[in-house]
C-alpha cells in the first residue's frame, strides 16, 4: 500500500507547528499504525531529517501512552481500538491520512504528536484512590461485593488513561476519564466511605487544569478504545449531587 | 568470591517472621529525614515508593513513561498468584513455596522464596482494600482460575487486564503519597548512572527526556525497579522502551548480574507477520486452560486449512507428552515442545512457525458465550492483529521472548552487592530461579514493593546518617560530565546505519544462537558476533538531532549501546552454564527424550557477574544455593 500523510511537525511548545508531508510507500497491509510510522521515520533519518515524535509503549493497546488524532478521530478510524492496535489493512492504498496531536488546553505540545497528560495524574491525585495503608487490612474475602457491582467497577476501571475522550470532546472535557474512577471507586464498598470528598476533590482538579465541561456530545465514548460508558458521566454526577453540602 | 545471601536461619516457616523482627527499625520520627529514590514505577517500584511514603520515608519516583500509570506491568493478563486455598483443592502457602522452587527448576533462593508465597496472601487483602475490581463469583466471593504449572486454582484476575487493575491501585496508593507530599515523581527521566561514592549508591544521574538536561539526586538508598532486559532480542512481548539501560548502570558501576542467562520464552505469543514487526503480543497463558495446542501430524498437511485435517491426523502434541498437566505444562516446557514440532516442520502459518491453539472442544462443552466471557479481549485483540476470527478457526501462537528472570544480584534484603543500592521486582534475580511460573510475576512485583522493600530498606538505613552525602559532592558532578560525555559520542558518531537497524541485528544474533536452544557452538558464534556488532555501532550509528530537546532516537540509541554491551556478559553466561534448566536450554544437556538435564553438582550456583570494562571477560563469583525444604528432584510434568 502507499499512503500520503499529512502530519502535524511541532518542535517543542513555543513553536507555531505545520502540517508536512510525507509518503508512506510499500506499507504492508498487516503492519500496525506506529510500525508504519517507524518505517516513515526509518526514511526520513535516512535522509538527515528529524523523525516524527510521537509516545507509545507497550503496543498492544493497554499502557495508554500512544495516540493521535488520524483524519479527525482520536485513535484512528476502527472502533474501540487503540493507534497501536489500529492495522494498516483498515486503510485503503492511496489514502490520505492527516495526523494531529491530541489537542485540548489542558494538553501541551511537546514535540510533533506527543503531548503532555501529567493533568490527568492531577486529577487521580485529588482523590482517585482509597486511603487504605499497606499492612494488615483484613481478609479479602471478608467483604462480599456483588458481581454485578464488581463487574460494573472493571467496566469502569477498563480506562486507560490515554486522554482521547478529551481530544474528541469539543469541550476538552476530562468528563469521561474521571468519571470512570469515581464510579469504579464508589461502586465497591472500599471506596464507599471516601466517595464525597473523591469527587469533590476529583472535579475540582479537573476544572483547575483548564478541562471543560461536559454537553452531553457523546464523542468521549465513541473515541474511547476501551469502550467506557457515558453512563459513568451520570454516576459521576449522581455521585457529585451526593456530596452537595445538605 | 563466595556471595552469602544472608538468608535468615532456622525453620523456613518462621524466617520471614523472625527476620523482621530482628531487623532495625527506623523512628518514625526520623524517616522523614531520609531521602530514598525509586527507579521504575511498575508493580514494584509504585507499590515500593507508595509504601516507603506512606512510613514517612522522603521518596523521589523516576520513570521514563509520561505518567507513573503506564510501566509494562500493566500489560500482564492472566493474573498473581496467592496461597489462599479458598477452593480446598490443597492449596497451601508450602505448596505455592514448593510449586515456586520446582517451577524455578531448583535455581532459586528458598528463603526468598518462601517469603514471597506467604505474603502472596496479603498481597490479595491489600489490593481488594485498594479497590481493585477482581473477578468475583456469584456468591460475592473472589474467583479463581488455574494457571501453567500449578495443580490448584490459585490465581486472582481482573478479566484479562489483572497487571492493569493491580498497577492501577499501586499507581492510585503512589498518587495519593504525592498528595500527602512524601513521594515526587519525576516521570519521562532516565536514569542513566549510579553515583557510587566510596563504594556506597548515594544517588543517580538521569535524563530529563522532554528538556534533555543532565541531572542528579542524591539519596540514603536507591531502588531499581526497572524490570528485565528480554528486549536485548529485539522482538519481545515487552514494551519499546524496556531496556537494561538502568540495571546495565549499576552493573558498571559495581553491582553483580545474576544469571543473566535465565530468559523465558512464553509460548502464547502471536507469530511474527513480517519485517515491519516492532514487537511480538503475548496472548495470557491462562487461554491454555481451556485451548489445546496442536500441529499436523504429517508434514504433508501443514498447508491444509486447520479445519479439513481430521481429528486423527492432528498431534496434540502437550497432552501426548505431558499427560498430567497437558496443555498446562510450565511455559519453557511448553514452549521447547511447539520449536521441536515446528523444527520438525510440522508447524503452521508463514514460515511455519506456529501451532495451533484450538477452542473448539471447549466452545462445544461450555458454549461460546463462556468463552468469551473468559477471553473475550483476548480475542479481540488477536483479531485485530491478525485478522482472524479465534472463535471460527484455531489461534496460531508461537514462543516469544517475555521475561528475565535473571537481573541484578541481591541479598535476602533486596540489596545488591553494592551498599545502599536495591534491586526489586523483575530486575534482581531472586524467585524465579531458572523459570518462572505463570501468575508469578505480578505477585513478585508487589511483594518487593510492598512488604520486603518497605521492611528491609530500614535495616540498611537504621545504620546510615541521613544526608550525609548529597549531590554537592565532587561524585555528582563527574557522574554527570560521564553521561553528557557518552551522549556526545554517540551523536558524533553520524554514521549511516539507523538505531533500530542495530536493534535487529543483535536481536537476531540473539534469538538465534542465545534463545530457546543453546549451544557451545551458537553461543561461540554469538560472542564473536556481538562486539563486533557493538563496534559498527559505535563507528556506523545514525542519530539525528541534538540532545538538547525530546529525542526519541537519541534514546533509543544509549539503551541499544547498553544492550549490545549486555549481551555478552548474558551470553557468558550461557555459555558457562553446562547444563540445562528451566529457560536455559543446552542442546549439549539433554535426555534421550530431549528433556533439559540439569547438573546439580556442578551448577547448584547462582552465577553472579561483576563487570570488568569493555573488551575483558567478566569475573564469575558464585552463590551456592542450599535446598533443605525441597528435595533436588528431576523435573516432571508427565
Amino acid at each position: 500500500m502507499n499512503l500520503t500523510l499529512y502530519v502535524w511537525r511541532q518542535n517543542g511548545p513555543e513553536d507555531k507547528g505545520k502540517l508536512e508531508q510525507y509518503e508512506a510507500k510499500n506499507v504492508s497491509p498487516d503492519s500496525s499504525f506506529l510500525e508504519m510510522l517507524d518505517e516513515v521515520n526509518e526514511e526520513l533519518i535516512e535522509k538527515g531529517t528529524d523523525p516524527i515524535e510521537f509516545d507509545n509503549d507497550c503496543r498492544e493497546g493497554i499502557c495508554g501512552t500512544c495516540g493521535c488524532v488520524v483524519n479527525g478521530q482520536p485513535h484512528g478510524p476502527q472502533e474501540q481500538t487503540t493507534a497501536c492496535q489500529l492495522h494498516m489493512r483498515q486503510f485503503s492504498d492511496g489514502d490520505t491520512l492527516t495526523l494531529e496531536p491530541w489537542r485540548a488546553s489542558a494538553f501541551p505540545i511537546i514535540k510533533d504528536l506527543a503531548v503532555d497528560r501529567s493533568a490527568m495524574d492531577n486529577i487521580i491525585e485529588s482523590g482517585g484512590y482509597t486511603s487504605a495503608y499497606t499492612g494488615e487490612v483484613g481478609e479479602a474475602n471478608q467483604t462480599l461485593i456483588s458481581k454485578p457491582d464488581a463487574d460494573y467497577a472493571m467496566d469502569a476501571a477498563e480506562c486507560i488513561g490515554c486522554g482521547a475522550c478529551v481530544a474528541a470532546c469539543p469541550n476538552g472535557s476530562a468528563m469521561l476519564f474521571t468519571s470512570a474512577k469515581v464510579a469504579q471507586l464508589a461502586t465497591l464498598p472500599q471506596g464507599k466511605i471516601e466517595a464525597a470528598e473523591r469527587v469533590n476533590g476529583m472535579t475540582e482538579a479537573m476544572l483547575n487544569a483548564g478541562f471543560g465541561n461536559c454537553s452531553n456530545h457523546y464523542e468521549c465514548e465513541a473515541s474511547c478504545p476501551k469502550g467506557v460508558s457515558v453512563k459513568f458521566i451520570a454516576k459521576l454526577n449522581r455521585e457529585y449531587l451526593k456530596a452537595l453540602p445538605k | 568470591m563466595i556471595l552469602d545471601g544472608k538468608c535468615p536461619t532456622g525453620p523456613i516457616e518462621k524466617s520471614w517472621d523472625n527476620h523482621c523482627f530482628n531487623m532495625k527499625l527506623v523512628n518514625p520520627a526520623n524517616k522523614r529525614k531520609f531521602k530514598v529514590i525509586m527507579v521504575g514505577t511498575g508493580l514494584a517500584g509504585g507499590a515500593g515508593a507508595a509504601t516507603l511514603g506512606e512510613l514517612g520515608y522522603n521518596v523521589e519516583a523516576y520513570c521514563y513513561q509520561d505518567s507513573s500509570r503506564r510501566a509494562h506491568s500493566i500489560a500482564a493478563q492472566g493474573g498473581i498468584n496467592a496461597a489462599k486455598n479458598y477452593h480446598n483443592d490443597g492449596d497451601s502457602v508450602f505448596r505455592l513455596f514448593y510449586d515456586t522452587i520446582k517451577g524455578g527448576d531448583f535455581r532459586a533462593r528458598e528463603a526468598d522464596v518462601w517469603r514471597l508465597a506467604q505474603v502472596s496472601n496479603n498481597i490479595i487483602d491489600q489490593c481488594v482494600a485498594q479497590g481493585v475490581p477482581f473477578a468475583r463469583e456469584y456468591s460475592g466471593l473472589l474467583a479463581n482460575r488455574s494457571f501453567g504449572g500449578a495443580q490448584v486454582s490459585r490465581t486472582f484476575y481482573a478479566r484479562g487486564q489483572t497487571g492493569q487493575q493491580l498497577l492501577l491501585g499501586a499507581y492510585q496508593a503512589l498518587a495519593r503519597q504525592v498528595k500527602a507530599g512524601t513521594v515526587k515523581l519525576k516521570p519521562r527521566t532516565e536514569m542513566l548512572d549510579l553515583v557510587v561514592v566510596d563504594g556506597v549508591a548515594k544517588g543517580i544521574t538521569y535524563r530529563d527526556l522532554t528538556t534533555g538536561e543532565i541531572k542528579s539526586s542524591w539519596a540514603d538508598a536507591v531502588v531499581l525497579a526497572t524490570g528485565g532486559y528480554v528486549n536485548v532480542f529485539y522482538l519481545s512481548t515487552n514494551a519499546m522502551g524496556c531496556s537494561v539501560t538502568a540495571a546495565w548502570k549499576a552493573t558498571k558501576k559495581g553491582a553483580f548480574m545474576a544469571n543473566p542467562c535465565y530468559t523465558q520464552i512464553h509460548p502464547t505469543c502471536i507469530p511474527q507477520s513480517g519485517e515491519h514487526q516492532s514487537k511480538l503480543t503475548l496472548m495470557s497463558e491462562s487461554l491454555r486452560n481451556d485451548g489445546r495446542c496442536w500441529v499436523p501430524k504429517r508434514k504433508e498437511d501443514c498447508e491444509k486449512a486447520p479445519g479439513d485435517i481430521p481429528e486423527d491426523d492432528r498431534d496434540y502434541y502437550l497432552e501426548r507428552k505431558y499427560p498430567s498437566f497437558g496443555n498446562l505444562a510450565p511455559r519453557d516446557i511448553a514452549s521447547r515442545a511447539a520449536k521441536e514440532v515446528c523444527d520438525e516442520g510440522r508447524g503452521v502459518g508463514p514460515g511455519k512457525r506456529g501451532v495451533y491453539l484450538d477452542y473448539q472442544s471447549a466452545i462445544e462443552r461450555v458454549g461460546e458465550d463462556t468463552i468469551r466471557e473468559r477471553y473475550g479481549n483476548l480475542f479481540d485483540m488477536y483479531e485485530k492483529i491478525t485478522d482472524e476470527n479465534a472463535y471460527k478457526q484455531p489461534m496460531r501462537i508461537y514462543p516469544a521472548p517475555h521475561y528475565s528472570m535473571g537481573g541484578l544480584w541481591v541479598d535476602y534484603n533486596c540489596m545488591t552487592n553494592v551498599p545502599g543500592l536495591f534491586a526489586i521486582g523483575e530486575a534482581n534475580f531472586s524467585v524465579h530461579g531458572a523459570n518462572r511460573l505463570g501468575a508469578s510475576a505480578l505477585m513478585q512485583g508487589l511483594a518487593d514493593g510492598y512488604f520486603a522493600i518497605p521492611n528491609t530498606i530500614s535495616n540498611y538505613l537504621a545504620g546510615v546518617k541521613p544526608g550525609e552525602v548529597t549531590d554537592e559532592h565532587p561524585e555528582f558532578a563527574k557522574s554527570r560530565e560521564d553521561v553528557q560525555a557518552r551522549i556526545d559520542k554517540i551523536l558524533n558518531v553520524k554514521g549511516k546505519r539507523s538505531v533500530s537497524s542495530f536493534h535487529r541485528e543483535l536481536g537476531k544474533i540473539m534469538w538465534e544462537n542465545v534463545g530457546m536452544a543453546r549451544s557451545k557452538e551458537s553461543l561461540t558464534k554469538a560472542l564473536e558476533a556481538i562486539p563486533a556488532l557493538r563496534e559498527e555501532f559505535w563507528q556506523n550509528v545514525n542519530v539525528t538531532g541534538d540532545s538538547s530537546g525530546r529525542n526519541g532516537q537519541l534514546e533509543d540509541a544509549g539503551r541499544i549501546a547498553d544492550f549490545l554491551e549486555f549481551a555478552e556478559v548474558m551470553t557468558t553466561d550461557a555459555l558457562h552454564r553446562e547444563e540445562s534448566c528451566g529457560g536455559h536450554f543446552r542442546t549439549e544437556h539433554q535426555t534421550e527424550d530431549g528433556e533439559a538435564m540439569r547438573d546439580d553438582e556442578n551448577f547448584t550456583y547462582v552465577a553472579a557477574w561483576e563487570y570488568k570494562g569493555e573488551g575483558k571477560a567478566p569475573e564469575l563469583h558464585k552463590e551456592p544455593l542450599k535446598f533443605e525444604n525441597v528435595k533436588l528432584a528431576v523435573r516432571s510434568y508427565k
